[in-house]
């Protein structure tokens, strides 16, 4: 890369944007509120990161698709940096993204983080009733927990307000 | 294990490596051997979330509904990752000693491996884990027992939680920054564990005689481990946490008054845990926890 100044920061940005969850597919990782910077250091691009869940086994994965995104547009020096504070929050999602994650037949976060609790009538995303109820506080991810519509009987998964 | 171990006596015990190592190189470990009390103290809140970890994943597969079984299991998840972040965070701390000084620790030899360092003399959040012996290890002696029944793994997991919970509150406001930064994000996950494994205690102590009958005897295995949560080790100079103890058990007590438990007075604390003195169940743990990496290596998959 020739021309490395902050037009290349907008470049790499859009190119993060490309990048999935692997658990969640619909969303990006900026959808998620997981990348914390951009930083072009000579002809190395550092890529700033803060895990969702301090287990979650897809950070892993997302910093590998990182890189690759990169280098499949020329950025082959990379460097992705994970720092956990300030901590991740469900607040940092895009409000595209929880359309996103509807649409996708999984709740969104409905509250601030700073009411964390459970809420009661999460909105059911299939029939959009608010007439539901948690069957178990841990989905298939760490980030979700199960509901149920009690009026069209889906079960579906809700993305926790973390 | 001898009554001696848990005398809490300052006397140092010494263990020498295998016999190609002279005689004087013995090893100090409870002091000594450590290079800082905080190294000491990170290993500690790592060892403890990791092998909690270790025993609710014993349960996957086998929870009692599917539901549980995934709760159980997100638990173990989450406490893996904060035992990764505390063994990266004390990798960090540990000055990398010259590639020689690792040379036949990670082999089929019993040489112990004093300083958690792998093939290469490096010491990573993996050499940590799963390089370092039983008498290393610094986890509370409550989440090495065994998980028993449902109801004891959920009393486990609630006397833990709700320790934990005032534990981190406290961490995320200490001045080391990195362990303040991994408190506050744990935190927000041990939330989440303190209120399930609460309502399980309240559900289970209040349900058919059958379950009440099992919390009783959970708690009669279990309470004798819950003292030491609160006596400070050496090391332990970062929260202080005998500060912890009547806002833990005023916690325990309403929970137990509404699962119609009784809480036990004067019980003999068990302690030895943070300085390495284990009940026997820690070593089979680590048996099968560490037995790829002692067999072969630095194997991956």
């Amino acid at each position: 890369m020739v021309n490395m100044g902050p037009i290349e920061e907008k470049k790499i940005r859009d190119i993060l944007e490309t990048v999935t969850d692997p658990e969640v597919p619909v969303l990006t990782i900026t959808d998620l509120g997981i990348v914390r910077g951009v930083k072009i250091n000579g002809a190395e691009v550092e890529v700033i990161i803060t895990p969702t869940y301090t287990g979650c086994p897809a950070m892993d994965m997302i910093a590998m698709n990182i890189k690759l995104a990169l280098a499949e547009q020329g950025y082959l020096k990379t460097k992705i940096t994970s720092v956990l504070s300030p901590a991740w929050t469900t607040d940092w999602m895009s409000e595209a993204g929880k359309i996103k994650l509807q649409q996708y037949g999984i709740a969104p976060p409905q509250t601030r983080s700073d009411h964390p609790g459970l809420t009661e009538n999460i909105e059911c995303p299939q029939c959009h009733s608010t007439n539901t109820r948690l069957i178990s506080e841990f989905g298939s991810t760490a980030c979700k927990a199960l509901y149920q519509c009690n009026d069209c009987k889906e079960p579906f998964d809700y993305f926790k307000c973390h | 294990m001898q009554d001696s171990d848990f005398t809490g006596s300052k006397e140092k015990l010494k263990i020498t490596k295998s016999s190609k190592v002279p005689p004087e190189e013995t090893t100090e470990f409870c002091e000594g051997w450590e290079r800082s009390s905080r190294e000491a103290y990170t290993l500690h809140l790592a060892d403890t979330t990791l092998i909690l970890s270790q025993r609710n994943s014993e349960w996957c597969g086998h929870g009692p509904i599917l539901e549980q079984d995934i709760a159980i299991t997100n638990i173990s998840l989450d406490l893996l990752g904060q035992a990764r972040n505390f063994y990266q965070y004390a990798a960090a701390l540990t000055p990398n000693p010259s590639p020689q000084n690792g040379e036949g620790r990670n082999t089929l030899t019993p040489t112990p491996s004093l300083k958690g360092e792998g093939a290469g003399g490096e010491v990573t959040e993996n050499s940590l884990a799963y390089l370092r012996t039983e008498r290393e290890y610094k986890n509370l002696l409550l989440v090495e027992q065994p998980n028993s029944d449902w109801g004891q793994t959920i009393l486990r997991q609630y006397l833990f939680s709700q320790f934990q919970y005032l534990l981190y509150e406290k961490l995320q406001n200490s001045n080391d920054e990195q362990l303040a930064a991994i408190a506050a994000k744990a935190l927000k996950e041990t939330t989440y564990h303190l209120r399930w494994s609460r309502e399980w205690v309240i559900r289970l102590g209040d349900g058919t005689p059958e379950s009440h009958q099992r919390m009783l005897k959970a708690i009669d295995e279990l309470w004798r481990y819950t003292g030491e949560m609160f006596e400070a080790a050496d090391y332990e100079t970062i929260v202080d946490v005998s500060l912890l103890k009547n806002d833990w058990s005023q916690k325990v007590n309403d929970v137990f008054a509404e699962a119609t438990l009784p809480v036990p007075e004067n019980v003999f604390m068990q302690t030895g845990g943070k300085k390495g003195m284990h009940t026997e169940h820690l070593g089979y743990i680590l048996t099968e926890l560490q037995y790829l990496q002692r067999t072969y290596p630095g194997c991956e998959w």
